[in-house]
């Protein structure tokens, strides 16, 4: 008996909570650090863009809608499937980033707790941003965040992992859908993350995910009318500072940090915005 | 008008069959002991009592007697889980603790919902849609906070207190023992937690869950009994917090106890919540909601709306709904899944309803008691409702903690506020109408620590809860619950 022929995997697109290939019927190779074939990753199009911001924007209200101890649940069960599949995810970060085993799995195992640490946040954003302001008057006035919408991240481009978690987390968290274009050279350990959101009771849309090349890619969302805010931090400060001023067309929140999860809140403010509410009081 | 009359008793005449949930569903012990330095233990006097079903006065389980020498071990075990292990884990790790708790919660939800039933007499519809699944909501919560207490509004790393020993009532059991510990623990303390009395079984559930969930030995001890296993672990000397639930009497003796030590107190007291209505109310949904807001758990309830105040323009209208409404509440088997009204919680809680009622009607109050069919054993109240109540009688400024409505009137918004006002306690407040500039007015001028406007008796986690006044001090719930264990 010869030995088992293994059964290779496609790595495809998230979108609306289903995994096609790209429209345009790209894909593109990855090899890992040591420069070996990995996989055929999907190389997503502006279409493909263009459809994942249509879910997007589709899928906001329900997940804003949901409570927010319902949505923290989701974000928990996340991390729950994460934690299933750690080896596998392990070994996609070793690969593509070239670390050793054991950094791998530190990795995840952060990665994974900061997932926890999202999902603690859900029900908690109104408490710490908002409250009530006592206004000179008989008012009662009280202001909320609520989410910017459709947000667009291009995540790290060498924190495979960990990096993206913070970079989608964040804006998900507090009620945004997200569209996101992982890093373009190590892009496997996003694609599984996408594949985790699908058996956590995520909503199809809430977390979309265009593989490809970030050239191609990073330009249509910045210049989409339909995206609320853009987080740029997986790109060169100079690519950064020029799709910031395409973004400024829609007057998109922007976001350049690199993720950085010491860096208090401002990521979690970063696509917030301040709804104020006056009622009046009397008789 | 005939024709409805007929419609109505057409319906009365209809009868659910019986739903019952199982008992066997529960898988208790029959006896337990303290859950001491993360294992069960006997009572060094080995003395077991018996916790009763109040619905048929048979018992459930027995549970152990703690000395003061027990809670002595109790307190130990916390201190020493304090000192080498709790106090040296992360925010992040005890998140991930509490995660687990609550995620036990949910899985074992339904044995949870039958023990609480079994052991307290409330109806299964309330232990399964309130009490659990609120219980699980509250761990999940404050899991959240424990790597978070910087953002919390005290200042950079706030530091926890130390041992608190909890004390909790038997009026929502599983849900207070929820409400003290998950704050209590998320803020970085360990504790010892009393159970009250007669219910003390679903919190010995909930220390095999945190075995399951692996909580390092010593952090949760759970020590069971009466007023004395109480009143030893407020005047333990190595106790650094005391958070009580229960009677403003008792209340008092231990502000009184723990006045001359260091111990930080918080304590959740009793109530007289006034249910204000005004004639633009929306009928319907107030009707429900002051049903509600006195019946929920057979009134066993400290924020209930046990004070009913009706503008004079609309009380003959409200007196006459509530009346009816309150002949259709199905009252029995708490088992049973139709159920409304369950068992009073225990012999002495029926006296004292059943005193303070006959007080009622000596003081000239209307009274209007359900003519429902009481089960011949176990410890029954049928719902009751007293009309032309005045602030002075008893029964408008006793807390009741039973199926007792009052019910008075009022003519202006001003005189809403001052009856409302015209109590000891200042605990919760219900106002209805549908003018919500005029519920806010009302709500700036009301005492109470938590004010319900056109709906009554909600819970969250999210949402600080507790006293003014003879109410108590100190909230549970929201930011403001991890006050209450934190050192600042």
């Amino acid at each position: 008996m010869s030995e088992r022929l293994d059964v290779r995997k496609t790595y495809k697109l998230l979108i609306n909570g289903a995994f096609p290939r790209s429209e345009s019927g790209r894909s593109y190779e990855v090899t890992s650090f040591a420069g070996e074939f990995l996989a055929n990753v999907a190389q997503g199009s502006r279409k493909d863009l263009r459809d994942a911001v249509v879910a997007a924007r589709a899928a906001q209200a329900k997940w804003w809608g949901a409570t927010a101890y319902n949505r923290g649940q989701v974000v928990y069960r996340l991390a729950e499937m994460a934690e299933s599949r750690r080896d596998e995810l392990a070994e996609h970060v070793e690969l593509c980033e070239g670390v050793k085993t054991r950094e791998a799995q530190a990795i995840v195992s952060r990665s994974i707790d900061r997932i926890v640490w999202y999902a603690g946040w859900t029900d908690k954003i109104a408490q710490v941003f908002g409250g009530s302001n006592p206004v000179a008057g008989p008012f009662f006035n009280f202001s909320v965040p609520v989410p910017s919408g459709v947000v667009a991240v291009i995540a790290d481009q060498d924190s495979s992992l960990q990096g993206f978690v913070d970079t989608v987390l964040a804006p998900i968290c507090v009620g945004n859908t997200v569209v996101a274009i992982p890093s373009e050279r190590r892009p496997t350990p996003a694609v599984l993350l996408g594949e985790m959101t699908a058996t956590s009771d995520f909503p199809g849309g809430v977390l979309n995910i265009v593989t490809g090349l970030s050239d191609e890619l990073a330009p249509t969302l910045a210049a989409h009318e339909d995206v609320d805010g853009i987080d740029l931090g997986g790109l060169t400060p100079a690519t950064a500072s020029e799709l910031a001023a395409v973004a400024s067309g829609s007057i998109k929140r922007v976001l350049r940090d690199r993720p950085d999860p010491a860096a208090s809140l401002r990521r979690l403010r970063a696509f917030v915005e301040t709804s104020t509410v006056w009622h009046t009081i009397g008789q | 008008m005939t024709e409805r009359k007929l419609a109505n008793s057409q319906l009365g005449s209809l009868e659910y069959d019986p739903a019952p949930e199982s008992a066997a569903v529960a898988r208790l012990a029959p006896s337990y002991g303290l859950f001491i330095d993360g294992a069960f233990t006997d009572p060094s006097a080995h003395v077991q009592f018996a916790s009763i079903n109040p619905a048929n006065e048979e018992t459930v389980a027995t549970v152990a007697q703690a000395s003061a020498a027990d809670v002595d071990r109790a307190v130990a075990s916390a201190r020493r889980a304090y000192e080498s292990v709790w106090s040296k884990t992360t925010g992040a790790e005890r998140a991930k603790y509490l995660f687990r708790i609550a995620r036990i919660i949910q899985e074992r939800a339904r044995e949870l919902a039958v023990v609480e039933t079994l052991d307290n007499g409330k109806p299964i519809r309330e232990s399964r849609d309130v009490d659990i699944p609120l219980a699980a909501a509250h761990f999940f919560y404050y899991a959240g906070w424990a790597d978070k207490l910087d953002h919390a509004g005290f200042g950079a790393s706030p530091r926890s207190l130390g041992v608190a020993g909890q004390i909790i009532p038997w009026n929502f059991p599983l849900l207070m023992a929820a409400w003290k510990l998950a704050p209590a623990l998320a803020a970085g303390n360990t504790c010892v937690l009393k159970p009250a009395e007669t219910t003390s079984l679903s919190a010995l559930i909930l220390a095999e869950i945190l075995q399951q969930a692996e909580l390092p030995d010593g952090v949760v001890n759970i020590v069971t009994g009466d007023g004395s296993t109480g009143a030893a672990l407020v005047e333990h000397p190595d106790v650094d917090k005391i958070a009580f639930t229960g009677s403003t009497e008792v209340g008092r003796l231990i502000q009184r106890s723990v006045g001359s030590s260091a111990k930080h107190l918080t304590l959740e007291l009793g109530g007289k919540g006034a249910n204000i209505v005004f004639d633009d109310a929306p009928i319907d949904e107030m009707i429900e909601g002051v049903i509600d807001g006195i019946f929920f758990n057979q009134g066993h309830v400290c924020c209930a709306g046990s004070r009913l105040l009706v503008q004079e323009t609309v009380a003959d209208e409200v007196l006459r709904r509530l009346v009816r409404r309150v002949e259709q509440l199905r009252v029995g088997d708490p088992m049973d899944k139709n159920t409304d009204v369950g068992a009073i919680n225990s012999a002495a809680q029926l006296a004292r309803i059943e005193e303070l009622s006959a007080y009622g009607e000596r003081e000239g109050a209307t009274r209007y008691t359900s003519s429902c069919v009481l089960p011949e054993k176990g410890y029954w109240f049928a719902p009751t409702i007293f009309a032309d109540v005045a602030q002075s009688h008893r029964i408008a400024r006793d807390e009741i903690f039973g199926p007792v409505l009052s019910v008075l009137t009022f003519r202006t918004p001003d005189e809403a506020v001052a009856k409302a006002n015209n109590t000891n306690y200042g605990l919760a407040c219900g106002v209805w109408s549908e003018k919500g500039s005029r519920a806010l007015w009302v709500a700036q001028r009301l005492r109470a620590g938590v004010i319900w406007a056109n709906t009554y008796n909600r819970f969250d986690p999210t949402s600080p809860f507790g006293g003014m006044r003879e109410s108590g001090f100190g909230r549970e719930g929201g930011r403001h619950g991890l006050e209450a264990y934190l050192d600042v």
